[in-house]
């Protein structure tokens, strides 16, 4: 049985959720402080992987991209990028479909956080940065975790947008849920019963492990 | 010397209120701030404290400038040096007491005024529970020595005992009164507990929506003056005695000992330690000359 696929999924999830939680930490502190007025267009822009059909975001990808148009030969002839049906073109627009899943948690941990608890710092004459990482960051440990499982299981999910600008090309673009679509297409039911057990007994584990952690079981469990 | 001039337009539930206030506080001095809620107490001590920009003012500390509307000065709260003791306490839930005191510690600073304050307020015990296994009365205590670890000149506390019993509010009341004197702070207080102020505090800032009303000492703002008396002193109470059908109050005023005979009603809700007024009406005292 060939483990390629599979081993490209995960590898795609993980540099994903990496780039997402840099991305995200910012991004939901400066949403959860700001009274920007262009707070709501930044918002929106952030959901709408939430319920733009992924072939959507694809399609726009691969017209971006594509060394055809001004932004991908931009990439090709002076970073020598190319983004389209490339492991890299997978994660940027992994990065941008999963990013909702990330940001959301973490804002909604930020905002529920008292703002005192910032305010005492600040009082204390502690910088912004070092009161994210001592006081909010680690006082909103669940909210993370969650985000980083949902952003890690929805990319490992994905579907229409790597089928719009990865392709299949083993090794590179060709990720676990394209595998099996191409198995079932050649009638190959084996191997698509394969592929698609792994990926259901994988995430359920890691939405069960969220769900126990946030409710407490685990720590119960070590203790 | 501290000199403040604060004006903001402040948005409530209800409406629109003009906060205005004018102040100055010496250096040392115990204040409290009174007034019904929404009288923008709340509002005063956050823009002392930085967390909250008036509109425009001034508040200067020891001829340092804090705020300035008109030279666009705002010092942030990082800069300022302001111990303050939130109502919610605001405890860092994800460190135990201990840490949330070495947290306060600014860069360089000795830890030996860590343990200091751990025995001072008796956190011993506690010193490696998380806060959220604390009762109210000991997260106070752990919020109030967090405060003054980084060894401010201002202290800010915002009601910091109203949520708390009445045997717990008094022995708190001791410890601050403890650090204020021994770390030589002046100390602003929100407080509607009138027994509360006349305890702590040697200046009162009365206050009603968003201006000053009244303010001076306690007995001042809160004793409906001129009962004619002519001899009047504050003092607090030592020791509390019945004999036969009245009882005999001993009182400390300054550092003198009186004895004052008072009757059963007067007795109800005076406690030791309180602070109290002794007052005298028409009476002819004896005078004379001492000799050297």
């Amino acid at each position: 049985m060939d483990w390629g696929p599979l081993i490209l999924t995960f590898q795609l999830a993980a540099v994903t959720t990496a780039i997402l939680l840099f991305i995200s930490v910012p991004l939901a502190f400066w949403l959860s402080n700001t009274r920007s007025k262009v707070k709501p267009v930044i918002e929106t822009l952030v959901s709408m992987p939430l319920v733009l059909p992924p072939t959507v975001l694809g399609f726009y990808f691969l017209i971006a991209f594509s060394p055809a148009n001004a932004f991908g030969s931009f990439l090709d002839q002076y970073l020598g990028l190319s983004l389209v049906f490339s492991f890299f073109g997978l994660v940027i627009a992994s990065v941008i479909y999963s990013l909702p899943f990330m940001v959301h948690p973490i804002q909604t941990g930020m905002a529920g956080l008292p703002k005192s608890l910032t305010e005492a710092s600040y009082v204390m004459g502690k910088s912004k940065l070092e009161t994210l990482l001592r006081v909010q960051l680690p006082n909103i440990k669940s909210s993370i975790l969650t985000g980083v499982i949902l952003a890690f299981a929805h990319t490992v999910g994905e579907f229409g947008v790597v089928l719009m600008i990865g392709g299949s090309i083993p090794g590179e673009t060709k990720v676990a849920s394209i595998a099996i679509y191409e198995e079932v297409e050649a009638l190959n039911y084996a191997a698509a019963n394969f592929y698609s057990m792994v990926l259901f007994i994988i995430t359920f584990i890691i939405l069960l492990l969220v769900y126990m952690s946030n409710g407490g079981y685990l720590k119960r469990f070590w203790k | 010397m501290m000199k403040l001039k604060l004006h903001k337009l402040l948005h409530s539930t209800g409406g629109e209120m003009d906060l205005s206030v004018n102040f100055n506080i010496r250096e040392g001095q115990f204040i409290t701030l009174f007034g019904e809620s929404g009288a923008g107490k709340t509002s005063v001590l956050r823009m002392i404290a930085g967390l909250m920009e008036p509109d425009e003012g001034l508040i200067s500390v020891h001829d340092q400038i804090w705020y300035d509307s008109e030279k666009k000065i705002n010092l942030n709260p990082q800069k300022r040096n302001i111990g303050v003791v939130f109502q919610d306490y605001a405890l860092f839930p994800n460190m135990t007491v201990r840490e949330n005191l070495q947290f306060a510690l600014q860069k360089g600073q000795n830890h030996k005024v860590i343990n200091e304050l751990i025995e001072i307020v008796e956190l011993g015990s506690l010193e490696s529970r998380s806060p959220l296994t604390l009762s109210g009365g000991q997260k106070q205590r752990v919020a109030i020595a967090r405060a003054i670890v980084q060894r401010p000149k201002i202290l800010l506390l915002d009601e910091p005992l109203s949520a708390l019993d009445a045997k717990i509010r008094i022995k708190l009341q001791d410890y601050l009164l403890d650090l204020h004197r021994s770390f030589g702070l002046t100390t602003i207080l929100i407080s509607h507990d009138v027994s509360e102020i006349f305890k702590l505090s040697d200046h009162v800032i009365k206050m009603k929506q968003g201006s000053i009303l009244k303010q001076g000492s306690p007995t001042e703002v809160f004793i409906n003056q001129e009962i004619s008396g002519k001899f009047k002193f504050a003092g607090e109470v030592l020791h509390i005695e019945k004999q036969e059908v009245i009882y005999v109050i001993t009182v400390m005023i300054q550092s003198t000992i009186v004895k004052v005979v008072a009757q059963e009603s007067e007795v109800t809700d005076l406690h030791i330690g309180d602070r109290v007024m002794v007052a005298s009406k028409a009476f002819n005292p004896i005078i004379y000359r001492i000799d050297a």
